[in-house]
């Protein structure tokens, strides 16, 4: 048996995995928060609660529907979805004119009711959600043993960023919303229908975090508070990325996952806290972010 | 930012030229004083010295939110950071409660000085997810040093005798100590948002590249601000270690950031009264709801969306907005 630096294989690859794993929920989730602040210029505080109702939605699906993981995957993203375009009917179109402050306390204050209606059914106690039995078991891999599932959520995650990034920056859809974050009223002006287009953003990037909740109600538990610590971290990942790309968010996010999991193994009392001394250090050297534009 | 600008002062009432002070400032003032001085004889006192606390605490916050325009969504850092220093000042080191107090304060203002460094590199909503992110690096260290307690806190931190002849243990003594706290702070904040300094501060706020082509150093001014928010957020937190003999998690949560700013919100950004309405609101608020558990989650976040949707100017905006005063 050998060891690198005097830690086991096992745990060193254990916690790359793990961190990957995190990674990939980062990645998805900042790039939904990237999405959406292009287009309506909000930071949508509410993700975090919205991953856990993505969760939740694959768990009441199986609960009470009998619908098990593939439809969730397919039906949860959309159902928030369509919860996250009431929303921008309802509440958030009021506010574009307004400063970016009011769409931070306006989500941040649905974060909260949403969480709090979940802890006042649930608690703050996990509700389990089973491994499709598809997915169930793991690879041998000689040095450690990689679950399927945990496969597939890399596979699962890093594909649907690949998409993500392939409709907006590489066909005629993704066109018009570039050009709409540039330059909305111009692009209004040619008879593209706006206000419309950013219904849908807002919809995608919240379906996005719905699709994150489900990939992860397996792995972690389904718990109304599984959201709120990490939308944190995800800020941290997008300060660190810089919003104004696509890939960069995307690379930050299993970089940071990466870096997270492997703090763990030399230095775990400092595992929580890794993501933002790395923020602190990129504001120092390179205020704007690794990938961003400045503002 | 231009979003504080709506709502902070009502048209053509902006606080008058650099220090004069309205008249009704006075008046106002005057009454608060009078309803502190009389209202422990109707309301428990432990209450009031908690909406206190969290009186000042909110108008800290509000000199960075209302007349910088700058959000923080990390102040439970230097109110809860400020707690543990105070807290284990006055318990382990035996420091007397002034001096505990602060310390807390002290660590405040350097904790400021660090976030503010780093936060003002970024600007708008960057600033507010750095902060945040701060805040929260604040919170696990908080759960993981060996002085904090963890999840148990610093119980039982002493109340102490005060200047060697106010004994704290006595409730009245310590709520006019607290009162004398707040009041003190209160001035200070009120005195900065109407010095020169504060001026230039409402510059920044109203258009921050007109305030740097007139030759102002903006970001030493942003900075001056924060770290003095921070400061005075740090003396909410210590004193109230030294009333609730306790610190704990709950002080430097991300929830209590959420709290201050609705606090701010509810009684209105950029008002000189309205923190302090908001804190006396929210804390009743969490009193009444205390029975019924998890729900006052839901209720604030209601507060929120509505505050945001159709109530901006917040209590003392829109009474002010009704007087034709900034209050």
């Amino acid at each position: 048996m050998f060891e690198l630096l005097g830690i086991p294989p096992q745990a060193l690859f254990g916690q790359i995995m793990l961190g990957l794993i995190n990674g990939a929920f980062y990645a998805m989730l900042s790039l939904g928060l990237a999405v959406i602040f292009g287009l309506l210029n909000i930071i949508n505080f509410a993700h975090g609660a919205l991953y856990m109702v993505g969760a939740f939605t694959a768990w009441f699906l199986l609960q009470y529907l009998g619908i098990g993981y593939w439809g969730a995957l397919l039906l949860a993203p959309i159902l928030v979805g369509a919860f996250g375009v009431v929303i921008e009917r309802t509440m958030l179109r009021h506010l574009y004119k307004l400063d970016h402050l009011y769409g931070l306390l306006l989500t941040f204050g649905l974060a909260l009711v949403i969480q709090g209606l979940f802890q006042n059914k649930f608690g703050s106690s996990g509700q389990p959600y089973a491994i499709p039995s598809v997915l169930q078991g793991g690879q041998n891999l000689g040095f450690m043993f990689f679950p399927n599932y945990r496969a597939w959520v890399v596979v699962a995650s890093l594909g649907m960023c690949l998409a993500t990034w392939y409709v907006i920056e590489r066909t005629k859809l993704g066109s018009y919303l570039r050009a709409a974050t540039e330059n909305p009223t111009l692009v209004q002006a040619f008879g593209i229908n706006v206000p419309r287009m950013i219904m849908l953003t807002y919809g995608f990037g919240v379906g996005l975090a719905a699709f994150a909740g489900v990939l992860a109600a397996p792995i972690y538990q389904v718990s109304p508070l599984m959201g709120a610590d990490l939308i944190i971290v995800v800020f941290a990942v997008v300060v660190i990325g810089g919003m104004g790309s696509i890939l960069g968010s995307i690379i930050t996010g299993f970089t940071l996952g990466i870096v997270e999991g492997l703090t763990k193994v030399f230095y775990p009392e400092a595992s929580n806290i890794v993501i933002f001394v790395i923020m602190a250090i990129v504001l120092l050297l390179k205020p704007a972010g690794l990938f961003g534009r400045t503002a | 930012m231009a979003a504080a600008r709506d709502i902070a002062e009502p048209k053509g009432r902006m606080a008058g030229a650099a220090g004069a002070i309205p008249r009704h400032h006075y008046a106002a003032f005057a009454v608060m004083v009078a309803l502190l001085l009389v209202a422990p004889l109707f309301v428990y006192p432990i209450f009031l010295m908690k909406v206190l606390c969290f009186a000042l605490f909110a108008s800290a916050f509000n000199l960075l939110i209302g007349y910088v325009g700058l959000v923080s969504f990390g102040h439970a850092a230097f109110f809860g950071g400020a707690a543990y220093i105070t807290g284990h000042t006055a318990k382990v080191w035996g420091f007397p409660p002034e001096l505990a107090i602060l310390a807390g304060t002290a660590a405040a203002a350097l904790l400021g000085l660090g976030f503010g460094l780093l936060a003002i590199r970024r600007q708008g909503i960057y600033f507010a997810m750095i902060t945040l992110a701060l805040a929260q690096m604040i919170f696990f260290v908080s759960l993981q040093a060996p002085f904090t307690g963890g999840e148990d806190g610093i119980q039982a931190v002493p109340r102490g005798v005060m200047f060697g002849f106010l004994d704290l243990g006595d409730i009245e003594t310590l709520y006019f100590v607290v009162l004398a706290i707040f009041l003190g702070g209160f001035l200070l904040i009120y005195r900065i948002i109407h010095s020169p300094f504060g001026h230039v501060l409402r510059a920044i706020r109203e258009n921050e590249p007109r305030a740097v082509s007139l030759g102002y150093k903006v970001d030493h001014y942003k900075l001056l601000a924060f770290v003095l928010s921070a400061a005075l957020a740090g003396l909410a937190g210590g004193t109230k270690t030294i009333v609730f003999q306790l610190a704990s998690l709950t002080d430097v949560h991300w929830t209590m950031s959420g709290e201050v700013i609705l606090m701010t919100l509810l009684g209105g950004l950029g008002t000189v009264f309205g923190p302090a309405v908001g804190a006396l609101v929210l804390v009743s608020l969490q009193n009444y709801l205390a029975q019924i558990g998890s729900w006052v989650t839901v209720v604030q976040g209601t507060i929120f969306v509505i505050c945001v949707l159709t109530f901006r100017r917040g209590i003392i905006g829109e009474l002010g907005r009704l007087l034709k005063r900034s209050l």
